[in-house]
């Protein structure tokens, strides 16, 4: 059996699929396991429909009796990171910009446009639309999000014809209701009560409560900015909002909630067992984490200085980094949201194939 | 020589040795574990396991149905035809009762029971993630509780005197360690990574054996009880032996290395011969067999040979089946003679008799007029293309071991137990399995004799 650096990701990831569903001993941990016993071969579109249902703790890497420096050098948690971060940078549209390059230059374009723009405005007090016009404002964020949302759109068609199923199959209630269980709630990240071998050997359940802060404070901050359109153009209600007024709350606590789950993934992942982690991946998700990290925290802070003169230049870098972060979602880590879902709606529907009987391809 | 001491010493760091360590602890005494293997392959062949078989009246967090003592205890006798010391494995039997929720208290995890997708799930209980992460959990709890585990750590010498132990010789890294300890408990598998002693019995045969679990399993503990006047168990020259992909690696390849496709096909020898009825029984009843039998042929090889009639109906293997079109393409990418190949191949397709094939019964579909038949599963090799693997014997344990009482005390020559001196695992297994093979229960010996050990190793020492 040749050494894994002779082959590519593919024939790397079928030699090592190959033992995995020879030996099984694996398959109470997580859905990938039984995924792939449902299969004999492991060509490109099953690896990246794995890869993607992989939440990269380390339960299967320590408990494998053939981890290196065993040398069949089996490792899940590297190879499926290693095939997940390729498959991202595939399924990306425009293919080019999910590359290290383009999502910095992304990134610094907006900081340095922002930062020119708080020059100009510096001192403007009042409220915030003094400084950044509404339309302006709702342009480039209405802009951005149409964008954002086409290209993540064209991301999971890919994903989605690539791992073999038909469009007509998606629109499964019961397997829709079920993967989207699955991820609310973060399931296989509780390995069956006791939490994830994550950061270490010992389980744990930090990184899901981490997780749960992250997503369900961004989705807080998302209803903040619902609700206060819906003041704007429905009711009529101008900002700024009050303290304690809906749109406030629900952002400061999203805010609260990102910057506490942020904080802790990135803690994790500086603490985590290098061994199971793809390498360069880990920057591009670092810089996910910190883009969300900075635009809730500069977010929260212009909150509490709204009165103050150092205001306008804050929003408008607190908007730059907002910018910046919805124009990465694709090809960064985020992406992981689309994919991973749509690889549990795979899951649901394989395993209600097996149940009804008919033989699983 | 440095020195170092406790009151208990447990030699091998695999279940049963972590077992009695853990039990021990509990008791109140200081534990040394001395394990031989480096940290990354520590726990002997317990690494390699997924399993193992209690007794249980009612369906279980971990089982389901129910599997009565009798029924336990007649599947042993069934195996081991009779060769038990049946007190011994009563005692087995009964505590296997109680071990998984003692084991989950030192962090062991199992698969929920799921009726119907594991066909071992009424008698055995799964640990999650296998035998290797259970090791890790209890490592995890003997660090926890203070139990100091040397690794790298060779026994070399054992000072016995009169039937009691004073002090062990250990090998650190190389470096000699002199470890004295009120009891001893010798936890240390058996020899079945010794080719040289399997040489004994099987002679150069031997070095054609692969060996399935951890190349640690000298039988060096073994062998200095014996040395020592312990009383053997067990047949020195038997081995669990079954027939892998002789591409495995010599050593712990484990569970991946096996094939269970040998009674859909034929399997012929290096002289492109059959030399036994693949038919005979259904595979769990007779792949043990093979193993032997394959060690009886020239050079210790066979090859299975199928068709794609059968591909699907076996788990995979983790090496790829050899596939030709033709027979003769096939023997000759098997360095076999082609002529005797497609002779043996024409013979069979021309004796089998038309049945109704069905791989899960007893078919009855087979051969007539050759020698020998094949009386089950009996189909023309006919549809191309065709598959071989090559077939190896590969040795899993040793019978050989050291003769025990109910208290796990060590027998010595003159009948007697040994005071201070325990044994637990494969290394007194014998005494239970003195023939044979039963899923998981190697296991079962090696927890419920490690508790014990540990028990009573703990109690000797106050």
């Amino acid at each position: 059996m040749p050494s894994h650096n002779q082959l590519d990701l593919t024939q790397e990831g079928a030699r090592i699929m190959r033992i995995c569903n020879s030996c099984r001993y694996c398959e109470g941990f997580c859905a990938v396991f039984p995924a792939m016993e449902k299969r004999q071969t492991f060509l490109d579109g099953d690896l990246n429909y794995l890869a993607n249902l992989c939440h990269n703790c380390g339960e299967c890497y320590y408990a494998c009796q053939y981890a290196p420096p065993h040398e069949f050098a089996v490792n899940v948690p590297k190879l499926l990171a290693e095939i997940r971060a390729k498959s991202y940078r595939t399924y990306a549209w425009p293919r080019p910009l999910a590359s290290r390059t383009a999502v910095w230059s992304i990134v610094t374009a907006s900081l340095v446009l922002s930062i020119f723009y708080a020059r100009g405005v510096a001192g403007r007090g009042g409220d915030f639309y003094r400084v950044v016009p509404h339309r302006t404002m709702v342009l480039a964020f209405g802009g951005a999000s149409v964008l954002v949302f086409v290209a993540l759109f064209a991301g999971f068609i890919r994903f989605w014809r690539n791992s073999g199923e038909n469009f007509a199959q998606l629109f499964n209630p019961k397997a829709l209701a079920s993967a989207m269980g699955d991820a609310l709630t973060l399931r296989y990240l509780d390995g069956g009560g006791g939490g994830c071998a994550y950061p270490d050997e010992r389980q744990s359940q930090s990184r899901r409560w981490f997780h749960h802060f992250t997503f369900y404070g961004f989705a807080l901050c998302l209803a903040s900015t619902t609700t206060a359109a819906f003041y704007h153009y429905v009711l009529g209600w101008k900002a700024p909002y009050g303290y304690f007024s809906l749109p406030v709350v629900l952002g400061t606590s999203g805010g609260i909630g990102i910057l506490a789950g942020t904080l802790g993934l990135l803690w994790l992942k500086g603490i985590s067992n290098p061994e199971t982690q793809a390498g360069p991946q880990s920057g591009m998700d670092a810089a996910f984490l910190i883009l969300l990290l900075l635009s809730s925290a500069s977010g929260l802070l212009l909150l509490a200085l709204r009165e103050a003169t150092a205001m306008a230049g804050l929003l408008v870098v607190h908007l730059g980094i907002v910018l910046a972060l919805f124009l990465t979602l694709p090809y960064g880590r985020f992406v992981h949201a689309i994919y991973r879902s749509a690889a549990l709606v795979k899951y649901a529907l394989e395993r209600s194939r097996v149940k009804a009987g008919w033989k699983a391809s | 020589m440095t020195a170092s001491q406790s009151d208990v010493l447990v030699l091998g760091g695999g279940n049963a040795g972590l077992c009695a360590a853990l039990n021990a602890r509990e008791s109140g005494a200081s534990v040394l574990v001395v394990e031989c293997a480096p940290i990354e392959f520590r726990g002997g062949n317990s690494r390699h396991t997924r399993n193992l078989r209690c007794m249980h009246e009612a369906p279980t967090d971990v089982l389901t149905g129910s599997y009565p003592e009798n029924e336990y205890f007649a599947d042993l006798m069934r195996v081991t035809g009779g060769e038990s010391d049946k007190a011994l494995a009563r005692i087995t039997i009964r505590e296997s009762a109680h071990v998984s929720p003692w084991m989950k208290g030192f962090g062991a995890r199992f698969q929920p029971a799921l009726g119907g997708t594991l066909h071992l799930g009424r008698t055995n209980a799964f640990f999650l993630g296998g035998g290797k992460a259970l090791m890790n959990a209890y490592y995890a709890a003997a660090k926890a509780r203070g139990i100091e585990v040397l690794y790298n750590a060779e026994v070399v010498a054992l000072r016995i005197v009169e039937g009691h132990f004073e002090s062990a010789t250990v090998l650190v890294n190389g470096a000699p360690i002199e470890i004295r300890a009120k009891t001893l408990v010798a936890a240390a598998g058996g020899f079945e990574a010794n080719l040289d002693w399997l040489k004994e019995a099987w002679g150069d045969a031997a070095l054609n054996f692969i060996v399935r679990g951890t190349p640690y399993n000298k039988g060096k503990v073994l062998k200095l009880l014996l040395d020592s006047g312990a009383a053997p168990v067990g047949d020195p020259t038997q081995c669990h032996c079954v027939a892998i992909d002789a591409r495995a690696p010599k050593f712990d390849g484990g569970i991946v290395t096996r094939l269970d496709c040998l009674p859909l096909g034929i399997v012929i020898n290096k002289n492109g011969e059959r030399f036994y009825d693949e038919g005979e029984d259904l595979w769990p009843k007779r792949y043990a067999i093979w193993g032997r039998l394959v060690a009886l042929q020239p050079d210790q090889i066979a090859w299975s040979i199928i068709d794609t009639k059968v591909v699907d109906r076996f788990m995979p293997s983790v090496f790829p089946a050899i596939e030709a079109d033709t027979i003769e393409e096939l023997a000759g990418k098997l360095q076999l003679p082609t002529d005797r190949v497609t002779g043996t191949v024409r013979n069979f397709n021309n004796a089998v008799i038309p049945g109704a094939f069905d791989h899960t019964t007893l078919d009855g579909c087979r051969t007539q007029g050759l020698s020998p038949d094949k009386t089950n599963w009996a189909q023309r090799l006919a549809t191309p293309p065709f598959f071989a693997y090559p077939l190896r014997p590969g040795i899993t344990f040793t019978y050989l071991g050291v003769k025990v009482s109910e208290q796990a005390a060590v027998i010595m020559s003159n009948d007697s137990p040994a005071k201070n001196i325990f044994a637990a695992g494969e290394i007194m297994a014998g005494n239970i399995l003195g023939k044979g093979y039963l899923a998981g229960f190697g296991m079962t010996i090696g927890t419920v004799f490690g508790r014990i050990a540990g028990r009573e190793a703990a109690r000797a020492v106050a």
